[in-house]
């Protein structure tokens, strides 16, 4: 095996990540560590003008309070978030995110990103939260005010991080490799934000050969956020929530326009209109049945019953909200101006941030303003930003959160020095784009006051660990060399196991035992422990995963990071004897929801040195009322 | 769709010590072929089809093939960035052609400026963050206590 060099970085505060929270902790740890002569570094996998979730760009913004008009209250926003995850929800965490959120609009604004005006100058909103903006250079945007607040020399680009670094129950850094040089990375620091993103194919997609790639969640999020915090000792908490979005069917194109801006409606293949037919289900989820919106993964649900009477295909009907949003303009030249706009703005929708949705659009030569399109829900995805809920459990605010909810410092950990923002932080769901910024400005800010206020000069950082961590993290590329000769096939080999089988074993068990689509959304205790048998498995043979250049052992360990998030998912669906999220996932063994034993979160940690999870429940405390 | 690059187009970046599609991808799946001197997709089935290698492309040597797993043949979506804007080129299997304009940017490229011309100085103990509570457009950060 080729030589590896070891090259070493110190610094004060760590980011990892280069996404939205990660810009946004960037721009606001750079103002504090500069009066406190600090330093601070930030590591992507890739260039962060384009990483991240945000990389094609987005057609809206998706968290805005409005405050300054008076819109919205704070408290508002907690009761549509707490509603939408069934109850279950950190009101300290949603209150902070959404006292923020605003200003991360505005600053965005201020960088240069185009948000819609309407004639009176105020912004056009999408629905009651969303702001529409033409974002095709949003997270290019982002990335500039960061990397201008940073300076190109603290930004370490295509490195991929993989573990953390400890001194006993603290985080000092964290360990990687370049995916460009043979260079294996150690970051030492005296304090870390995780914000490496989400998870994606974890379960198998609906999509196949050539287009797997195509989920609705970028494939380059893989679990690095759960892993790391897991791995790191952290307690991580909903981790049984994942998101199931519905989307235009097989390229998932965005729906939020079609519904909240044109109002339109989807029906089934017979013409009803499921959110109507089936109501009466909805009493059987009380409180959040009744609640408006209703819940997204309730809306699925509904969806998904009539898709299993078979009444299927189910349609968006694009052609009927656009022509009766045309036809409001009396004056027939203003119609046909008005028609022509509302096509634009549809794909421009589809143009900013689902290209591939047009692209299919126009491979079967679908126009919106005529005929009405397929939408379908999709493969599981853990999200702790967007309408799922998973991620590290974090401490709230002083001025916020109840006791047992808070040790200090905002969004960090239970492990100490270590922050999560955005996806890697749970039980704030909501917050999408601009909401995951603030809350990473939030955490940028509370690990610099940690740094002041908990100077240490004494952590030890232990060689010989990180020269075995090294071992272990190439050891792929080794593997595959040593198997080489055992086969005339490079994909078929007794002595290692390529990352992309890994992956699709993984992707094959999650989806038939833990509740993919092919199961149509359902586990029960049975499937759910056969699930953990066969991770074991899986788990064990991650050690003969054979790599053999940088780009796949960057496969390697995005898999294996992947299988941490799997696991996590299986044991908390295990733990949690209900269903309280059906749309999401259905437990037929446990069908109903049951508020009187489990209206609490789900909160988990895997023990770093034994491997072994422990779960519990803790109580949902309120910040309003 | 996954990315995939037009020979007679591509000229390797000039051998400069980056690619742009190399450098761009956040899924590192461009690579050149040093012989050629062209780019390549090392693994259509991990692309995302989010055309940030189509659209920083010098040459418009790349175009994207939609997913042959569900996308039928003969469609294209082209997009031209300049620096203020985008457009697109979007062609029909049936050979119609749409084209949308659209604005990405209300600044010069390079200029943000990380405080927005907030420029403040909050305390690190409260809540205020840096260039609040102006960025805000409140005389105050709100708390449960206060309006
Ligand atoms: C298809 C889609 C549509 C969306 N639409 C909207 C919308 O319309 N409006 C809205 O407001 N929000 C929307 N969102 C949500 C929004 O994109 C996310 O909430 C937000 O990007 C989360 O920020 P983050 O920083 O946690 O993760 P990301 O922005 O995804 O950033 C993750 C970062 O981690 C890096 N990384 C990952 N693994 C590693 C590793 N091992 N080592 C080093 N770096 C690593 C990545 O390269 C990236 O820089 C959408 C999301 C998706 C997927
Ligand atoms: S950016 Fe374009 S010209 Fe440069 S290597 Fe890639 S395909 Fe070739
Ligand atoms: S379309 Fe996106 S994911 Fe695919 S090769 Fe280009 S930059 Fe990479």
């Amino acid at each position: 095996m080729q030589e590896f060099t070891t090259e070493t970085v110190e610094t004060d505060l760590l980011i990892l990540g280069g996404g939205m929270a990660a810009c946004g902790a960037a721009v606001e740890a750079a103002h504090w560590a500069k009066k406190n002569n600090m330093k601070v570094t930030l590591v992507d996998k890739a260039a962060m003008d384009r990483s991240g979730a945000v990389a094609m760009g987005l057609s809206a913004i998706n968290q805005y309070v409005g405050l300054k008009d008076g819109e919205n209250t704070i408290k508002d926003y907690c009761d549509y978030v707490r509603n939408d995850l069934m109850g279950v929800t950190r009101e300290d965490l949603v209150a902070n995110i959404a006292r923020h959120v605003d200003s991360s609009v505005h600053l965005f604004e201020k960088w240069g990103l185009p948000i819609w005006k309407d004639d009176k100058g105020g912004y056009v909103h999408e629905g009651r939260w969303q702001l529409m903006i033409n974002g095709e250079s949003y997270k290019i945007i982002v990335a500039e005010a960061a990397k201008n607040a940073l300076g190109t020399e603290n930004i370490y680009e295509r490195v991929f991080i993989v573990d953390p670094l400890m001194d006993g129950d603290r985080c000092v850094g964290a360990v990687g490799f370049s995916v460009r040089e043979n260079k294996f990375y150690v970051f030492k620091a005296k304090a870390v934000l995780c914000s490496m993103g989400g998870a994606v194919g974890v379960f198998k997609p609906r999509s196949s050969g050539e287009g797997a790639g195509r989920a609705w969640y970028p494939p380059f999020n893989s679990g690095a956020s759960a892993y790391f915090t897991i791995k790191a000792g952290a307690e991580m908490t909903c981790q049984e929530v994942r998101f199931i979005p519905v989307r235009f069917k097989d390229a998932y194109g965005p729906v939020g326009a079609w519904f909240l801006l044109f109002k339109s409606t989807a029906t089934s293949a017979l013409g009803g209109n499921y959110m109507v037919e089936r109501r009466p289900e909805l009493e059987n989820w009380q409180p959040y049945g009744a609640v408006k919106p209703v819940p997204a993964n309730l809306r699925n649900y509904l969806m998904m019953l009539d898709v299993m009477e078979g009444k299927g295909p189910i349609y968006m009907q694009t052609a009927e909200a656009i022509q009766r949003i045309a036809s409001s303009e009396e004056d027939p030249k203003e119609a046909k101006k008005k028609l022509k706009e509302l096509e634009a703005e549809a794909w421009e929708d589809f143009l900013d941030m689902t290209i591939s949705q047009a692209l299919l659009w126009a491979a079967t030569n679908i126009q919106p303003e005529e005929a009405p399109s397929e939408i379908a829900a999709a493969e599981p995805y853990f999200i702790g930003s967007h309408s799922g809920a998973s991620g590290a459990w974090v401490s709230g605010p002083k001025d916020l959160a109840p006791d047992n909810y808070f040790w200090g410092y905002e969004q960090m950990t239970t492990v100490k020095g270590l922050f999560a923002a955005g996806d890697a932080s749970g039980a704030s769901s909501h917050k999408f784009s601009s909401g995951s910024h603030a809350e990473g400005r939030i955490a940028g800010k509370a690990a610099i006051r940690f740094l002041v206020n908990e100077k240490h000069d004494g952590i030890n950082y232990d060689e010989a660990i990180i020269n075995g961590m090294k071992d272990a993290i190439l050891k792929p590329l080794k593997t595959y060399e040593e198997a080489q000769s055992l086969s005339t096939q490079q994909d078929v080999n007794p002595g290692y196991i390529l990352p992309k089988m890994f992956m699709l074993r993984m992707q094959k068990l999650m989806d038939e035992y833990a509740g993919g689509v092919t199961a149509q959304f359902t586990t029960s205790k049975p499937n759910l422990e056969r699930a953990l048998e066969l991770l074991d498995l899986l788990r064990e043979d991650s050690d003969l995963l054979g790599a053999n250049d940088l780009h796949e052992l960057m496969r390697c360990w995005e898999n294996v990071h992947r299988s941490y998030q799997a696991e996590s998912h299986v044991r908390a669906m295990l733990f949690r004897e209900e269903t309280r999220w059906p749309g999401y996932y259905f437990r037929t063994d446990t069908p109903t929801m049951d508020n009187e034993n489990w209206s609490v979160f789900v909160n988990g940690a895997m023990d770093p040195a034994s491997g072994e999870w422990t779960f519990k429940k803790v109580p949902i405390e309120h910040v309003f009322n | 769709m996954p990315s995939f690059v037009n020979p007679e187009k591509c000229d390797g970046c000039k051998a400069l010590d980056k690619t742009a599609c190399q450098y761009i991808c956040p899924n590192d799946l461009m690579v050149l072929d040093k012989e050629q001197m062209k780019a390549y997709n090392q693994d259509p089935s991990q692309c995302w089809e989010c055309m940030c290698c189509v659209k920083i492309c010098p040459t418009q040597a790349m175009d994207v093939r939609g997913y042959a797993d569900f996308v039928p043949m003969g469609a294209s979506v082209v997009p031209m960035r300049s620096t203020d804007s985008i457009m697109w080129t979007v062609k029909f299997r049936n050979g119609n052609i749409k084209r949308f304009k659209f604005p990405i940017r209300t600044t010069p490229e390079g200029e943000a400026n990380p405080n927005g011309g907030w420029d403040n100085d909050p305390d690190l103990d409260g809540p205020t963050l840096y260039t609040e509570p102006e960025s805000n457009g409140l005389d105050a950060v709100w708390t449960k206590g206060g309006a």
